[in-house]
């Protein structure tokens, strides 16, 4: 009994590899305890059922995905900083090569699956049916279930660490490293199905704010009224239809070669590694600009609003983010100039690659036109759209650079290129988030976060980002590679990585800032009675802080781009508020339990096909079809919000 | 005042960072900025061209962005122009359309010139060596079909010479990477790709795997040893003369996943290099690489396999 035990001890809880588990254990208890007992002791289970677990009002899913984001950025970055500590001096012994393997591998993944796409999903959520006049989005129950297979999805991988071991052959997964003859653990499997599971999602997500954008505008808002970060989330969207279904295949393709033996991308018997390689990256490349078109829409929206000044060349803004969306296709080979495709091909790519460089630099003129002659207001959203600038100026310089192919062959895989798109991802990426958080905070949540704190954060982070990342880009000219666990003494890299490691410690220090500001915030709240607390341009503004469920007592009608702004401007504000006989019974989408069944029956059949255990994975699916023949054979989705309720709620908001 | 402090602060480190990255710069360890090869030295100048056109852009950026900040910063007694209207220039939008692409064309342009020049032999007058490169966990095995001698985790190169090398993997996927010399290629299993690399200058260059095969990757180094063609020859006499012969056993304990030291050997078994390669059938990429189809049609008929083209 005791050796069972232990044997299990080993294999799954991996006990035996010392105190990184041990530690993860108990945080991980510890917390589980202390959620369960403090939703106890509120008596908070079924407000959490019933608000927010069933819920399928995209304002809560979007909150959901904020805080689901801000916990994955705490994951991998404390992922982060577990690298940087075993890289601070040649030699380290702080972790094994097997756990420098695996949170490399977690760090990438998790920030690039889990922190950025939900971070931006929560965006799109909260800010584009409010943006565009939309009571919700266009499939509530559809998003829901997006939500949820994100969530356990990213559970899933998360568990790995503690349950079986993680991943370990990099965020990007190239068999065959990843096949079975190298790689026999659960490990890589976590990897293809909490990726999978969450991907669906993500391509329903895509479907949905097409959906919503094209479909459920208010009457008067034409596209080219649409507010840019609705522009932004519309590209995106486009992308993420195209581009996830090629993981999808590939990440199917290599669980079944993992699975049931199948050749796809094995060494032998035909099998070809660099097929996956390729499909990997016809979804990777086009994934950065997924993450980073929204951010551009942030950058949009608060440039105008805090230089109190139209946002310079509108059509221009449009057609660049459309053409990003289109060239980002055609450049997917930049990610591997070296593997000895023709001179032609490494041309076209590298040439392709360096036209995005038109269409961004664009983009940054026009920011920096949209704040001369206008009247600059430091606030948060402004400092983070301030400091974006320089990071993207820089990186995107270093991106021409690694896009001239025969420079690539000296910087592919070297810290060149980790200190690129670093710079990209945080600087353009992280930035456009947190820019966008605070500025849509008071939508959210009906309370402004403290400035002074989060300026505290604003600097340390920024200025810990410089002297973490500089240094990278000379290590690159130094020839260290990538993914090394450690380096000798006698290459000289060492006080380079150690001033790069202060550099992560104090980006930590700067995170830990933006939760004590949350905190604080939370405490000594200043309340947002306006509804619009920055003096803003575009359609949320003119509702609530936080908007009602319903969002819009009566649609409005669209006259101009900045329609809010205009309003205020020439006094006919009162014309976006409704008017008591306008007022009607507004059909509403019920609340459903069934996208978290879903998510969880999408757990445990993915849990069943990481550790082969069939039966379990029977069960998981077994579910699944229950839940979808449960949706099929529902009649009654929507439920009517009485005309009188909704005129009482405007009342007590003063509306009416 | 407080901002003021905060500017100090940032100010400071930003240089002291600088001062770092500086003066523990420029020494010789800045291998790809002090190429020892007329192939590392092109992509230098690829590097420092594109360097210096994108500084074109930035450098005005950042300038542009100091002083807008400064000078339409809100406060109430700023006399600066304030024009909340003004959103459309033509002639703004065509300098910043056009500034880009005639850059970028220029850019692209020098990039497929060399591009195309770097699958090319560096030097066409002298005859080249040719060197096969195998990948294995987690170590490199070099062989000289020429010489018929091999050599692991380390390489001795002539001179002046172009060095042909004929890339391949029996392990996952690695990248063959001497950052004095030039930059990398891909290995990988069931195909052989192709690096030309030359040393001008003597001297040991370090070497080392790029991409990540596992838990020894962080010790796939290798060191290439430049030497003048005398000292060369001289020195694969000494290795046929001295070492042991590479046997198929050998091979097959050499490929099983470990780390080792220097080794070398007098011979190798005939072959090695296309049998790692077509072994179940891989397939040598001839699309890209004219210059080996003799190289493939040998190894077609050699192996009686005519069919594996893709």
């Amino acid at each position: 009994m005791s050796e069972a035990l232990k044997h299990f001890a080993d294999t799954y809880l991996m006990w035996n590899e010392g105190y990184l588990i041990w530690i993860s254990d108990i945080l991980i208890v510890l917390a589980s305890i202390g959620i369960v007992a403090a939703l106890t002791y509120f008596k908070k289970w079924k407000w959490l059922w019933r608000n927010w677990l069933t819920t399928v009002d995209h304002k809560k899913i979007g909150i959901m995905y904020l805080l689901a984001a801000l916990l994955m950025f705490f994951r991998g970055g404390v992922d982060a900083l577990l690298l940087r500590t075993q890289l601070a001096q040649p030699g380290e012994h702080f972790l094994s090569a097997e756990h420098y393997d695996q949170i490399f591998t977690t760090h990438g993944t998790i920030m690039i699956l889990f922190m950025a796409m939900p971070f931006l999903f929560a965006l799109f959520n909260i800010v584009v049916p409010l943006q565009i006049g939309a009571r919700d989005v266009a499939f509530p129950y559809l998003n829901a279930i997006s939500f949820w297979l994100f969530f356990f999805g990213a559970m899933i991988f998360n568990l790995s660490f503690v349950f079986g071991g993680s991943p370990d052959a990099g965020w990007t997964s190239y068999p065959p490293l990843t096949e079975l003859g190298f790689d026999s653990g659960p490990g890589e499997n976590y990897y293809l199905i909490g990726v999978q599971i969450s991907g669906i999602g993500s391509m329903a997500t895509g479907i949905n704010f097409i959906a919503t954008i094209l479909k459920l505008r208010a009457p008067g808002m034409k596209l080219m009224r649409m507010p840019l970060f609705t522009w932004s989330t519309l590209a995106s969207c486009i992308v993420i239809i195209f581009a996830f279904p090629a993981l999808a295949i590939a990440l199917a393709l290599l669980t079944l070669d993992r699975i049931i033996g199948t050749d796809f991308f094995t060494m032998y018997h035909g099998g070809d590694p660099m097929m996956f390689i390729n499909l990997f990256w016809v979804w990777g490349h086009p994934e950065v600009y997924i993450v980073v078109l929204p951010a551009f829409g942030v950058y949009s929206e608060v440039v105008a609003t805090f230089t109190r000044k139209r946002i310079f060349g509108y059509s221009s803004m449009v057609a660049s983010l459309m053409l990003i969306a289109v060239i980002s296709y055609f450049v997917w080979a930049h990610h591997f100039f070296t593997m000895g495709a023709g001179a032609d091909v490494n041309t076209f790519f590298a040439v392709a690659s360096m036209m995005v460089g038109i269409p961004t630099g664009v983009k940054v003129f026009n920011w920096l036109f949209t704040m001369f002659r206008g009247r600059i207001r430091t606030t948060l959203p402004m400092l983070w759209t301030l400091g974006f600038i320089p990071n993207f100026a820089i990186g995107g310089a270093t991106g021409i650079m690694l896009a001239a192919a025969p420079g690539d062959y000296q910087y592919h895989n070297s810290y060149f290129l980790i200190a690129h798109f670093h710079q990209m991802l945080i600087g353009g990426v992280v930035n456009g988030m947190l820019a966008g958080m605070y500025y849509w905070w008071p939508k959210m949540f009906g309370f402004t976060l403290n400035e002074r704190l989060g300026k505290w954060a604003f600097w340390i982070f920024n200025i810990g980002f410089y002297i973490c990342f500089m240094p990278q880009y000379a290590l690159g000219f130094e020839g260290m590679q990538r993914r090394m666990y450690t380096y000798p003494t006698d290459m000289g890299w060492g006080s380079l990585n150690f001033v790069s490691t202060i550099g992560a410690y104090l980006m930590g220090i700067g995170f830990l800032f933006i939760v004590w500001q949350v905190l604080y915030s939370l405490r000594h709240m200043e309340k947002d009675t306006t509804g619009d607390p920055w003096d803003a341009r575009t359609l949320e503004w003119s509702l609530p802080s936080p908007a009602p469920h319903y969002n819009f007592a009566v649609i409005p009608t669209i006259s101009d781009r900045d329609v809010w702004w205009e309003a205020k401007e020439h006094h006919h504000t009162s014309d976006l508020l409704p008017k008591v006989d306008q007022i009607e019974d507004v059909h509403m989408p019920k609340n459903s339990a069934r996208p978290f069944l879903l998510g969880l029956s999408f757990f445990v059949a993915g849990f069943g096909v990481i550790f082969n255990w069939y039966v379990l994975a029977f069960v998981g699916l077994a579910g699944i079809a229950a839940c979808l023949i449960a949706r099929a054979l529902e009649d009654e989705e929507e439920y009517v919000l009485p005309a009188e309720e909704i005129v009482a709620t405007e009342q007590s908001l003063g509306r009416v | 005042m407080k901002q003021g402090v905060w500017r100090r602060w940032s100010a400071i480190s930003i240089v002291a960072t600088g001062a770092i990255v500086l003066t523990s710069g420029c020494g010789s360890k800045y291998f790809v900025l002090h190429p020892a090869g007329p192939v590392g030295e092109k992509e230098l100048h690829v590097i420092l061209w594109s360097a210096v056109l994108t500084l074109l852009v930035i450098v005005p950026v950042l300038m542009l962005l100091a002083w807008i900040v400064w000078r339409y910063r809100d406060r109430p007694n700023n006399k600066a122009k304030y024009t909340p209207e003004w959103s459309e220039s033509r002639l703004l939008e065509i300098v910043w359309w056009g500034i880009p692409i005639v850059i970028i064309g220029i850019l692209g342009v020098y990039t497929g010139k060399v591009t195309f020049a770097l699958t090319q032999p560096p030097e066409k007058d002298a005859k080249p060596l040719t060197v096969y490169v195998t990948s294995l966990d987690w170590k490199w095995l070099f062989q000289y079909p020429g010489q018929k001698i091999a050599t692991v985790n380390y390489l001795n190169i002539p001179t002046g010479v172009p060095i042909n090398f004929e890339l391949t993997s029996d392990a996952p996927m690695n990248s063959f990477w001497v950052p004095s010399l030039g930059g990398q290629e891909y290995t990988m299993p069931g195909m052989a790709t192709r690096l030309w690399l030359e040393a001008d200058k003597p001297g040991t260059y370090y070497g080392h795997g790029a991409n990540f095969t596992g838990s020894g990757f962080a010790d796939m180094s290798f060191h290439v040893k430049a030497e003048s063609p005398a000292q060369f020859n001289a020195w694969v006499k000494s290795v046929r003369a001295s070492a042991h012969p590479l046997t198929t056993a050998g091979y097959k304990q050499l490929r099983k996943p470990s780390t080792v030291g220097d080794l070398t050997f007098s011979s190798f078994p005939p072959n090695l290099f296309n049998n790692t390669v077509w072994a179940e059938g891989g397939r040598y990429m001839q699309n890209s690489m004219p210059s080996m189809s003799s190289t493939v049609s040998t190894l077609g008929k050699n192996r009686g396999l005519t069919n594996h083209s893709n």
